[in-house]
């Protein structure tokens, strides 16, 4: 079986590049802005009306599910070598990628099923 | 300028003792002088028995790396007035196993190297009537920066990585290996790529970065490794093409 | 070497110091890089937050209200606020050290890494832009 690091690894890249990309906007906006006031938050029904387009969905789905495995890939190598867990290798590795596999089934599955 | 400066070096008789320690040595302080002709000092004239490599001082073979208060360097091109006040501690080359006082193990590196395949692979080789192979100077320049090194151990000695696994290929082979895989004349890139892409290879790095910093030749093996660790991962989505693999 | 010598990897006379487990505090820049890496974790725990905020937003306006009113609260404030931190030093590291790996060349010359980067950080800009303009107009 060919060793599937290279496409855990690129699955972190492009992880990386989303979160470095679009993560700060969004955190800035609705972990901060909105609830707290500072611009006015959109309102329930605009937003309702925005996440129901296929386009929507399927950028929601890409930015929730990919840097979620770049957390499990470089939360993974981060325990192997900062608390020298190695000895832990292949539990560390099905844990976290284990743990992002769930994340993302579930954001697929709320993103296929909204009314 | 103080007149002298206090040296606190790595010595470890493994005939006498189960550990290394400490010992200080104060040595003159010439504002021209690096920790290499301090060493020689001590060597020359307080205490024979110190044990260390060096050989041109000057920066070109690889002979003298050390940790100079903790960080990978030539001692040959560490200027003692950089490290003043002073005590400096010189100590032997971190991650490697030591021999005796400032002497490390070679060993390991040397099979890493040689691992990589460092040498030009042809499928066929060209008959000698043929004649050379030529190489543009815009050729030349894709690997040439990775041909610079001088195999000085600075960035084994950099990388946490090796030292948490000693088993971890590490930056100057990898460097290497792109060094020829890059190169014009070489045909065995693919061959390379497998031996970097096992349990101990490139896949190891999490691109620190210390290795780039402490050369001293500016080979940057960190750019080395994330060029290969891209191509890798290119190379391992070929399986979707209908055309299969080259 | 003779061709009968061969090279014994161990000798139990060679000292080796263990790693210590605080190998990371040693120097400065590995003390960047452990924080580089924990960047990670507010990633992972921003990709959640979105999901459940996705997760309100379908379940209806009260479970949105709901989940807005957490959001208020201290403690989300204080998480948000140094995952903003963080997540802003995850994406500066990225595009500084994006052009490592991607190395393009045209006509022959290597494009500098400062262009590449800055590439990035305007792709940054205009992305973030066009979010906040979509999100602002409701």
């Amino acid at each position: 079986m060919r060793p599937i690091t290279p496409f855990l690894w690129t699955l972190f890249g492009a992880g990386g590049t989303i979160a470095a990309l679009l993560f700060p906007v969004h955190l800035v906006l609705s972990g901060l802005a909105f609830p707290l006031g500072a611009l006015e938050a959109p309102s329930y029904d605009f937003l309702y009306g925005l996440v129901r387009h296929p386009v929507t969905r399927l950028y929601l789905l890409v930015v929730i599910t990919l840097p979620l495995f770049h957390w499990a890939h470089r939360f993974r190598y981060t325990l192997y070598d900062v608390l020298q867990l190695k000895h832990l290798y292949r539990l560390i590795a099905v844990l976290c990628y284990s743990a992002a596999l769930l994340g993302s089934a579930v954001a697929a599955y709320t993103v296929w099923h909204i009314p | 300028m103080p007149p002298s400066v206090t040296l606190a070096v790595t010595r470890y008789r493994p005939e006498q003792e189960s550990e290394p320690s400490l010992q200080t040595y104060e040595v003159p302080f010439r504002k021209d002088w690096v920790v290499l002709d301090a060493l020689n000092y001590i060597k020359d004239n307080l205490d024979g028995s110190l044990s260390f490599r060096w050989s041109c001082r000057m920066g070109v073979c690889g002979s003298c790396g050390m940790m100079v208060n903790g960080s990978p360097k030539l001692t040959c091109a560490a200027f003692l007035s950089d490290d003043l006040p002073g005590p400096i501690r010189v100590e032997p080359l971190q991650y490697f196993p030591i021999i005796r006082d400032l002497v490390v193990d070679m060993g390991d590196f040397m099979h890493k190297l040689k691992k990589v395949k460092p040498w030009i692979i042809r499928k066929e080789e060209k008959p000698l009537a043929e004649g050379e192979y030529l190489q543009t100077p815009d050729q030349l320049e894709m690997y040439k920066q990775f041909s610079m090194c001088i195999n000085c151990m600075l960035c084994y000695a950099a990388c946490p990585i090796y030292g948490l696994e000693p088993g971890f290929i590490g930056p100057a082979a990898i460097a290497l290996a792109q060094r020829y895989n890059l190169d014009s004349r070489d045909e065995a890139a693919r061959e390379r790529l497998e031996i970097l892409s096992e349990h101990d290879g490139m896949w190891q790095c999490t691109f620190v970065g210390e290795c780039t910093k402490v050369c001293p030749k500016s080979v940057d093996p960190a750019g080395a490794i994330q060029q290969l660790k891209l191509v890798g991962a290119v190379d391992w989505f070929k399986f979707l093409l209908p055309w299969g693999t080259k | 070497m003779s061709p009968g010598t061969q090279y014994t990897p161990y000798h139990p006379k060679w000292y080796r110091h263990r790693v210590s487990v605080w190998w990371w505090l040693q120097n400065r820049s590995y003390v960047y890089f452990v924080l580089r890496e924990l960047t990670s974790v507010f990633v992972g725990l921003w990709a959640l937050l979105l999901l459940w905020q996705l997760r309100a937003l379908v379940q209806g306006p009260e479970a949105y209200a709901h989940f807005l009113a957490q959001m208020r609260r201290p403690f989300f404030v204080a998480l948000n606020g140094v995952g903003l931190l963080f997540i802003l030093f995850h994406t500066i590291t990225w595009f500084n050290l994006a052009p490592k790996a991607m190395v393009v060349r045209v006509g022959g010359k290597r494009v500098p890494d400062w262009t590449i980067a800055g590439l990035n950080y305007i792709a940054w800009v205009l992305l973030s832009v066009a979010v906040a303009a979509v999100l602002l107009r409701g």
